[in-house]
Order: structure tokens, then C-alpha cells, then sequence
């Protein structure tokens, strides 16, 4: 390895002076799909504490960012849904833990938005609800708009299909979601990916999050890959019955 | 006879007009899939990042990395492509989706909709739904017409934390269908469930509707 290179040996490795206690941490995945497993485990082992957890959903029991709430290492989640997670009520209810919720598209344009040098935005999401409360509201056209402000962290965590040495990312299906946006708004971007290519093996017009994004990366083959709700059509002739 | 849910479905379903792009949300909306008519030109959004949202995998063909909204494993199409969630929600804020089919707690005459949040209990979060109503350009929500305990979930005013204020352009409950052409107008009744009478939606209804 060369010392200035991207790759990194273990998801250990790729978190050593990079996670403290304290930081905001984004973490990408819809669900279990599409998150950075191995990093998430290597920070559950560093033992860092009193993070401030920006992510889609809270993961499930015993596994994703759940692992992190079991050893109580989260103190905020800014999150839009974390309906699949008890450990997470538990913690909620009795005042363990802290949550924002913003709104699903918010949470991903105020991502975006941080990553793109864009303080805050103007959005019709949230106009008149208790989102909007205690933010700048402006009315345009008869139409009402909350201000919302853009979002960084000092880690991202993302988990990409492939990518090579220069961290050059493509992703996978619904696996995608907010991880390339996540890897735009970290100071420090931490990659992982189910395969590790060298330099020139991905066609430049298919590249999803260019290198200039990613910081660190590893392979973290092999891969788990849970699956939170298995729904399957039964093989019937002629059957028009699309969802159960 | 009220509907049903598969019925309350299929009458959904009749809100859909070819060539449309459609976001279907989680539960009853989910089910509209299965009554498109046949030969009628529907794309599914998933505000998860995929447009063209396939049938459910046969057994052993699930995908952990291809799933929907709900966070069902499905399947893609020809036509399939995924983005990012920013992308999404560009899209579906944007505009540019053309109907969306949620789920509602309460819908009230002035079009306002709440469906994510009842105070004191487990908030599990919005979601997307509040990008959703204050982007797409048609909402149809479906619903039971009354609660457990029997009060109308159609009312003057919502009691519970809304989703939108002023974003409800169709309302279908198990009793009746309720529209309106633009969010300037009062909700008209358009059309009751088998053996559904005026008078019982009006006496179940806390709404004001014209008919």
C-alpha cells in the first residue's frame, strides 16, 4: 500500500483517527439496504461515543446502525422514518436518546445541499406542519416555504457495488439511495464496496461518485445482506396479482 | 355494503390515467398495483430511488439490493431506472410525478391531510409522505371512513399534526369517494359504496361536502 493511497486494509484501519467521540456521523442505506455494514461494526468495536448519527432509518434490532444503539453509542438521530427498531423506542421514550425527524426529502436535499456548498434552500415540504416551527417561512406566489439548512458531517459512511483505487464509486440497484449524497457532505468520506477494482476497470461514464468525494475505502467482501421484508409472487399462469 | 380493501383498491385504481407516473404509498395504495387495467401505461415511483417498479421476485429470486419504499423485495423492468434519494425527491418535489396514492389517520374538508404522527404515542417518523404531498401534482387518499371507535376521520378540521395543509384532491373511504377540481374548491360526493346511502355518509361524516 502506498502511503498515499485510498485503500485501506480493514474497516478498522479506514476509522483509526477519523472517528472520535462527539462527531456527526452520516451513515447511508433505506433500510438494510444499501448500508455500510462493516463500518458500522468497526465503529461499534472503537467504542466511540456521543455520536450525532445523520441516516435515513435507525437500522433494525441487532443489526445496521441498531448494533450502535445497543452499546448506547448514539446520542442524536436525524432521521425522516425508524418505525422497525425497539431497542430505538426503548432508548426514545425514556429519554436516552435524541431524534429529529426531517422530512424524507429534506433529510436527502439537506445532505445534498451540504455537500454542494449551499448554506440553506427554500422548501414547499413541511409548510404548515410542526417541521416548519421555529424555522424562517417565506410565502412566494401564494405559496408557503420553510427554510431549511443544508447538512455536513465529519464522517460519512457509505457502502458502494464497486470501486476502484481512487475511490471512484458505482452503486447497485435500490442499494444506492443516499449514499452517493452522503459521500459529497462528509469532511471525511469512508467507502466500503463489495468489489475493489484498479484504476481504468469502471467505464468514467457509468461512475456514480467520483474519487474526489471518497477519502478512504475498503473491500468488505463478503457480504451479508439482509433483507427486511421477503415478499415473493407465487408462480401461477396468467396471474395478474403483482404485490400480495 | 362498504368496501373492501381490495375494492377500495381497485376504486383507486380508477384515478389513474395513462402514461402517468405514480407513487403508491405503503399499505392499502400499495395494493392499486394489482388494478391497473390491462393495456394502460402506469410507472411506479419508489421515493427510495427506482422508477418502474416491477412485481414481487418469484421464491429465491429476492434481491437485498432491489427493494421498494416499503422496503418489500421487488423486481425491476425494461424500462427500470434507479437514482439517488436526492434525485427522488427532486423528482417527486419537483413536480413531476403526476398522482400520488397514500394512506391518511385524517383528512379534513379543506383538504388538509394527517398521516404520520399521533401525539403520545410511538412516532415512527413521516417518512416521505410530506415531500410527497407538497410536491406530486394530484393526491388521492384512501382510507377508513370512521375510526375504530366510530368518529369520522373526514372532519371540519384535523385534531392530529398534519402531513400538508391543503393537499387532498380525491378522498375514497370504504363508504364513499369524495373530489374536487381544483384545492380552491369544496369536496363534492361523487360516489357511494354498494348499498351505501347519502344519508348514512352524511350522518358518519363530520366533514362539510357538497353533493
Amino acid at each position: 500500500m502506498k502511503s498515499n493511497s485510498k485503500v485501506y486494509p480493514d474497516a478498522a484501519a479506514a476509522l483509526r483517527g477519523v472517528v472520535k467521540d462527539g462527531i456527526t456521523l452520516m451513515c447511508g442505506g433505506f433500510g438494510v439496504c444499501g448500508i455500510p455494514e462493516k463500518l458500522i461494526s468497526a465503529l461499534r468495536d472503537s467504542g466511540v461515543r456521543d455520536l450525532t448519527v445523520v441516516s435515513n432509518n435507525a437500522g433494525i434490532d441487532g443489526a445496521g446502525l441498531g448494533l450502535l444503539l445497543e452499546t448506547r453509542q448514539i446520542r442524536k438521530m436525524i432521521s425522516s422514518y425508524v418505525g422497525e427498531n425497539k431497542e430505538f423506542e426503548r432508548q426514545y421514550l425514556a429519554g436516552e436518546l435524541q431524534l429529529e425527524f426531517n422530512p424524507q426529502g429534506t433529510l436527502a436535499e439537506r445532505i445534498r445541499a451540504g455537500g454542494a456548498g449551499i448554506y440553506a434552500f427554500f422548501t414547499k415540504t413541511g409548510a404548515g406542519t410542526l417541521v416548519s416551527e421555529g424555522k424562517e417561512q417565506r410565502v412566494v406566489d401564494g405559496e408557503a416555504y420553510v427554510l431549511e439548512t443544508g447538512l455536513t458531517a465529519d464522517v460519512s459512511l457509505v457502502k458502494a457495488w464497486k470501486g476502484d483505487t481512487e475511490g471512484n464509486l458505482v452503486y447497485r440497484k435500490t442499494a444506492r439511495n443516499f449514499n452517493p449524497n452522503m459521500a459529497t457532505a462528509g469532511r471525511i468520506t469512508v467507502a466500503e464496496v463489495e468489489e475493489l477494482v484498479e484504476v481504468g476497470s469502471l467505464d468514467p461514464d457509468q461512475i456514480h461518485t467520483p474519487g474526489i468525494y471518497v477519502n478512504r475505502l475498503i473491500l468488505g467482501a463478503p457480504y451479508e445482506k439482509l433483507i427486511e421484508k421477503h415478499t415473493v409472487r407465487k408462480r401461477v399462469e396468467n396471474s395478474h396479482a403483482v404485490v400480495a | 355494503m362498504p368496501w373492501s380493501r381490495d375494492e377500495l383498491a381497485a376504486r383507486a385504481a380508477r384515478e389513474l390515467q395513462d402514461g402517468f407516473y405514480v407513487n403508491l404509498g405503503i399499505g392499502i395504495p400499495t395494493l392499486v398495483a394489482n388494478y391497473i387495467p390491462p393495456g394502460m401505461k402506469v410507472v411506479l415511483q419508489s421515493e427510495n430511488g427506482m422508477l418502474g417498479i416491477g412485481p414481487f421476485p418469484f421464491e429465491g429470486e429476492e434481491d437485498p439490493d432491489l427493494v421498494n419504499a416499503g422496503k418489500q423485495t421487488v423486481t425491476a423492468l425494461p424500462m427500470s431506472s434507479y437514482f439517488s434519494s436526492a434525485d427522488s425527491f427532486a423528482m417527486i418535489r419537483g413536480g413531476h410525478i403526476n398522482l400520488a396514492i397514500l394512506g391518511a389517520m385524517e383528512v379534513a374538508e379543506n383538504g388538509d391531510l394527517a398521516n404520520w404522527m399521533v401525539p403520545g404515542k410511538v412516532v415512527k417518523g413521516m417518512g416521505g409522505a410530506m415531500d410527497l404531498v407538497a410536491g406530486v401534482k394530484r393526491v388521492v387518499v384512501v382510507m377508513e371512513h370512521t375510526s375504530k371507535d366510530g368518529e369520522s376521520k373526514f372532519k371540519a378540521r384535523c385534531d392530529l399534526p398534519l402531513t400538508g395543509t391543503n393537499v387532498v384532491d380525491t378522498l375514497i373511504t370504504d363508504l364513499a369517494a369524495f373530489s374536487r377540481a381544483t384545492r380552491k374548491d369544496a369536496f363534492r360526493l361523487v360516489e357511494l359504496a354498494p348499498g351505501v346511502t347519502a344519508e348514512e355518509v352524511r350522518r358518519k361524516t363530520g366533514a362539510n361536502y357538497l353533493e
